[in-house]
């Protein structure tokens, strides 16, 4: 077993030295480099990465430039998780061989892909690695939307977002489907560890990467990432929407251990009204008009519903 | 660095990130890396800004928020002190003065033309209208 490092508190976590790097092409203000910070600085081990195609993988892969400071492979928009799935099944390959030339480092095999990449696109790729069993992690970049590509919807797209493929007008109010519940999907691949996080509660995050990393299996991150190109908000909001998403509890923050086992990790002590989230942003807009601002008050049954559920998955334990 | 054409790529092209084999890198600063052209470090997005974040460590309280917030990798923390601003790196998006809790900032957006001093002469005194010098841990 490799041991965790120690990040008490954030003076000590920003002791840590990055192993990614700045001048890469992402958006001023883009949160997947603020989660893929947290989720890289949660170790000292040696990293395998891999990213699907997306902004992530876009931007930090411009030829002939990397930003990646660890082994990194990209190979297509659909196969970030067997990528890294095939890395990590050489290794354990050459370790039953006795042919690893430093057997005791533990690398850690970690994918990131959009949520276009996940729920969508990829998705049979990410339900193989879980069914076969890979000890990686598959953290899923949460922005809601193929932002790469000019903002079509995903399956992770929510109710009333306009997005370009949904667009909002005077006859539709935009996206009409339910976001997928990506988390519960994973939990039922038995998985022993998923969680929801989001890069403004650092803290969480770090907590759970690290129970990622020590447990035995494929792990599911679903990570919120507040996209401001795609959302439509300034990009020096970045953390104060992402505050407005999780104590709204539009983003609630809990794990699944063992595909059973649901814990809430936060719980805002002011839960604030889905109105002042979707409020911030101008893909929700058209919500605020006489015409769609019906779809509010649904929204907010949507995710007390939600809350309410969550709660009752942690108490039944089941 | 020589940029090559659509025909002059290798196929299966690896760039690598140091020059020569480098072990422990999670434990070494930037400054003592030894980065390849290849790594986007020794590459500069300043021509993005058109406002920069200038530093007042008179306020700063090292609560390392804009540490931790900064997207592109731009604030200088040493030793648990934050000391400054990379602007090579920095894209000016305004989170880490945003996310300074002190009062007034210790981070304040201005022009990208100002002068330092001029900035740091300028500088707002505390503003009672609203009280946020507490650091909130998270
Ligand atoms: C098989 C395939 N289909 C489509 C594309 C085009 N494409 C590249 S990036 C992208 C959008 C990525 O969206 P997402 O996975 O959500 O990541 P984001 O850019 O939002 O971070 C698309 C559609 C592709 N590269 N490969
Ligand atoms: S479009 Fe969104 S996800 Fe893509 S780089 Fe810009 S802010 Fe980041
Ligand atoms: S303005 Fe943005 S990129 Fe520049 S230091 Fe602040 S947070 Fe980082
Ligand atoms: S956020 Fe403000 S107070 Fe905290 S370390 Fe940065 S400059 Fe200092
Ligand atoms: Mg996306």
């Amino acid at each position: 077993m490799s041991e965790i490092k120690k990040i008490k508190n954030l003076k000590e976590f920003s002791t840590s030295a990055d192993r990614f790097e700045g001048a890469n092409l992402l958006c001023p203000g883009c949160a997947h480099s603020i989660i893929v910070r947290e989720v890289l600085n949660a170790t000292n081990d040696d990293l395998i990465l891999a990213a699907s195609t997306g902004c992530l993988e876009v931007c930090t892969a411009v030829y002939p430039y990397t930003s990646w400071d660890a082994s990194w492979i990209h190979v297509g928009f659909e196969n970030g998780s067997s990528a890294v799935a095939g890395a990590e099944a050489m290794y354990k390959a050459l370790k039953t061989k006795g042919r690893l030339k430093q057997p005791d480092r533990t690398p850690k095999f970690v994918a990131f892909g959009g949520d276009g990449a996940t729920y969508d696109i990829g998705f049979q790729w990410i339900s193989g690695c879980f069914e076969r069993g890979h000890n990686i992690m598959y953290v899923c970049l949460d922005n809601e939307v193929y932002a790469n590509t000019g903002g079509q919807r995903s399956s992770s797209t929510p109710i009333g977002a306009s997005a370009t493929t949904t667009p909002a007008g005077s006859v539709s109010y935009g996206e009409k489907k339910n976001k997928k519940d990506m988390l519960a999907i994973m939990a039922a691949h038995g998985a022993p560890y998923v969680a929801q996080v989001a890069p403004n509660k650092w803290k969480d995050m770090v907590a759970k990467i690290q129970k990622g990393f020590a447990a035995e299996g494929p792990v599911y991150i679903n990570a919120m990432s507040a996209c401001t190109t795609e959302w439509k908000f300034a990009p020096e909001d970045t953390i104060s929407i992402s505050d407005l998403a999780t104590d709204s509890l539009v983003f609630p923050l809990y794990e699944i251990i063992d595909g059973t086992q649901l814990n809430i990790t936060y719980r805002p002590k002011n839960i604030i009204p889905v109105r002042d989230y979707l409020g911030a942003q101008g893909r929700f807009k058209h919500l605020f008009t006489k015409q769609y601002e019906y779809l509010i008050d649904e929204w907010q049954a949507r995710v007390d519903a939600k809350w309410e559920y969550l709660q009752r998955r942690e108490e039944a334990s089941v | 660095m020589e940029k090559k054409g659509w025909d002059g790529f290798e196929i299966g092209a690896m760039l690598r990130s140091f020059e020569g084999a480098v072990s422990g890198i999670a434990t070494i600063l930037p400054e003592d890396r030894p980065y390849s052209a290849s790594s986007s470090f020794t590459a500069s997005v300043a021509d993005w800004r058109i406002q920069k974040p200038l530093f007042n460590k008179d306020y700063c309280i090292d609560c390392q928020f804009c540490w931790v917030y900064c997207p592109d990798l731009s604030i200088i923390s040493r030793d648990k002190k934050m000391v400054g601003i990379d602007f090579d790196h920095c894209k000016g998006c305004g989170i880490c003065v945003q996310v300074c809790p002190t009062n007034p900032k210790s981070l304040l957006m201005f022009p990208e033309q100002i002068e330092e001093e001029v900035a740091l002469a300028e500088w707002p005194t505390k503003n009672t209208s609203k009280a946020t010098t507490e650091a909130k841990e998270e």
